[in-house]
């Protein structure tokens, strides 16, 4: 199948404006643009059953439609910060294939209203924000940015912006706190973005690959998108294959294809070992094992595995992986990048992060291994975003399907570590 | 622009265009400080306490603001840094590929432990949270530059290179052209 979103491998030098134009670029926002009303593209969005791409899976086009109508200032926030353990897909298509991603965020900001785009970038990624200014440059010389855009009486701006290097501005409101010049922290919802947003307005964040799918719905219609994927879950995803595969990358593929079928489209398992577990969704999902590996790529998918699809980042571990440092390796990243706004998490993770290793060290108790799962319970659902919830992931579905290698640690050692608690806390502090 | 509390006024005296080209984008001083300390940073080094006050005076921001942001963001440096920072992901996904080993071989070659820096102040060492480039470990970035795919050779390179290297860094083309759009 012809790649729609990494378009760039099948046709080079797509990220120059007249290549994109001379396969079909900017159809989509000039078919919006001159023949449709704004509540049409809407419309159209929500018939092609498109989700957030970026991992929570909300239907765009229903998001489009919470923004009120009317005059007044709104925005479209392009989500680029990128920062899930095990994600490279956004930058890939913000340096090969940028316009795509401008054409989708014009139109979205033509169906709700607004007159400025920012695409926040994560600081790391300066190349690929540099390849998206080139672009930009080229679309306003071309008319599709800036006053009257295509001859119409709709105008827009857009500009990119950088983070610096923090994890949760992933999160929608935390995003907008960052973009405001505040810490990245997230508030507690409502008030929803599509409401009090930006600057306290209207405000419409998406994820970059979520965008690229937009200029191709408008140009092909609903019923081709819906054409492709599942009922639940149309259309095409790009998924991140990353650890022990032979060939790591990202594929784009129609959703449904079992995880059986993208180790193999990734080469299979590296060196030939034996598959042990992945991380479906970055770090951030819980891991799934053997079993589960025919289940479909959607949204539903991994449900009754107790697991989600995400972002489709998936990181491939083989039989030589030791579970309980891959666990303390995802709550390392966690506790590094809580934002230290909601208690649980802050604390909750540093204490984590302080048994596990005590646990992988081999100095750990039974004890220690009940303590985690009791402090990880109590992170779970008391947190305002979701890095709390992703934190205690690894850890509970790795003890789940782990179970032996953590008892293997804990008895291991535990003659040793009673006499090496006592004799440290003999020292006077 | 008069700044009656600062010694030093680097970049406001470097990039007047830039820094208005970045307030122009927004419709509040404030969500400039982020680019503005990508600029500060580089200009001082690295977000020292001139460099902090700088962007506090600029865009009328309490200092202890820009503190905060400094202490929040992983990106901006609160001690001096090596001329060329070495950041090397070791996240699960890297990791699995190699990483950790590959921190450590960095560390010997450099003669430095993680977050030291070397005697002739070129080389920082850092390990880092995941860069969004696991398909491509061991990877790192050096002063917001990728370099990919790495082994000990490659390494060795990438160390020559930067040793010869006279030429600013690039990321300040970059956080320039970025400004100088408008």
């Amino acid at each position: 199948m012809a790649h729609l979103l990494l378009r760039h491998r099948d046709i080079p030098d797509l990220h120059k404006i007249e290549v994109y134009r001379e396969h079909g670029g900017y159809e989509g926002l000039r078919k919006a643009l001159t023949e449709m009303a704004p509540q049409d593209v809407i419309g159209v969005l929500r018939s092609s059953g498109l989700r957030g791409r970026g991992g929570a899976g909300f239907p765009t086009g229903v998001k489009w439609s919470f923004i009120p109508k009317g005059p007044g200032d709104k925005y479209v926030v392009i989500n680029t910060d990128e920062s899930e353990t095990g994600t490279f897909k956004d930058r890939e298509l913000s340096e090969k294939n940028p316009h795509q991603v401008i054409e989708g965020a014009i139109i979205a900001a033509y169906a709700i209203g607004a007159k400025t785009i920012y695409n926040y970038f994560r600081g790391e990624f300066m190349d690929a924000a540099y390849a998206m200014e080139e672009a930009l440059r080229e679309a306003y010389d071309a008319g599709f940015l800036g006053k009257n855009i295509l001859g119409t009486d709709f105008s827009c701006d857009f500009y990119c912006h950088y983070g610096a290097g923090a994890y949760i501005c992933g999160e929608e409101t935390a995003l907008i706190n960052s973009l405001q010049g505040e810490l990245g922290q997230p508030w507690s919802k409502p008030p929803f973005p599509a409401v009090e947003g930006l600057y306290r307005k209207p405000t419409v964040v998406n994820n970059t690959e979520t965008l690229a799918n937009v200029p191709l719905i408008l140009v092909n219609g609903a019923e081709w998108y819906t054409s492709m994927g599942t009922e639940k879950s149309p259309g095409v995803k790009i998924v991140c294959m990353s650890g022990h595969v032979e060939k790591p990358g990202n594929y784009e593929v129609e959703l449904g294809v079992t995880y059986r079928e993208l180790i193999e489209m990734a080469g299979g398992m590296r060196g030939g070992k034996k598959f042990k577990a992945l991380l479906p969704s970055g770090g951030s999902g819980p891991v799934i094992t053997e079993s589960a590996l025919d289940a479909p790529l959607t949204y539903e998918g991994l449900t009754p595995h107790g697991s989600v699809m995400g972002s489709a980042s998936v990181i491939v571990m083989d039989e030589s992986t030791d579970m309980v440092w891959a666990a303390l390796k995802m709550l390392h990243f966690f506790k590094h990048e809580s934002c230290g706004k909601c208690t649980p998490c802050r604390e909750g993770t540093f204490w984590m992060e302080k048994l596990l290793h005590r646990i992988y060290e081999g100095h750990g108790t039974p004890q220690d291994v009940q303590t985690l799962e009791s402090v990880a319970n109590q992170i779970g659902g008391r947190t305002l975003c979701a890095l709390g919830d992703f934190a205690i992931n690894p850890v509970l579905s790795t003890i789940k399907h782990f179970p032996e290698e953590y008892r293997a640690k804990v008895q291991g050692a535990s003659n040793g570590q009673v006499k090496k608690v006592a004799a440290k806390t003999a020292v006077p502090s | 622009m008069t700044h009656p509390f600062l010694e030093k006024t680097l970049i406001a005296e470097k990039y007047p265009k830039e820094i208005e080209g970045i307030l122009a984008r927004f419709p509040t001083k404030k969500s400039a400080v982020l680019p503005l300390m990508h600029l500060a940073q580089h200009e001082y080094g690295y977000m020292s306490e001139e460099a902090k006050r700088e962007v506090a005076e600029i865009l009328g921001l309490d200092p202890t603001h820009v503190l905060s942001l400094a202490g929040f963001y992983s990106l901006y440096y609160e001690e001096p840094v090596g001329k060329y920072v070495l950041e090397i992901c070791n996240d699960l996904a890297c990791a699995l590929r190699g990483a950790d080993d590959f921190v450590e071989m960095a560390s010997h070659k450099l003669g430095i432990p993680v977050d030291g820096t070397t005697e002739d102040g070129l080389f920082t060492l850092k390990t880092v949270m995941c860069l969004g480039a696991c398909d491509r470990a061991p990877m790192l970035q050096c002063n917001l530059r990728f370099e990919e795919n790495l082994d000990e050779e490659k390494f060795d390179q990438l160390l020559a290179r930067l040793r010869q290297e006279t030429d600013e860094p690039a990321v300040v083309e970059k956080i320039v052209s970025y400004a100088n759009r408008d």
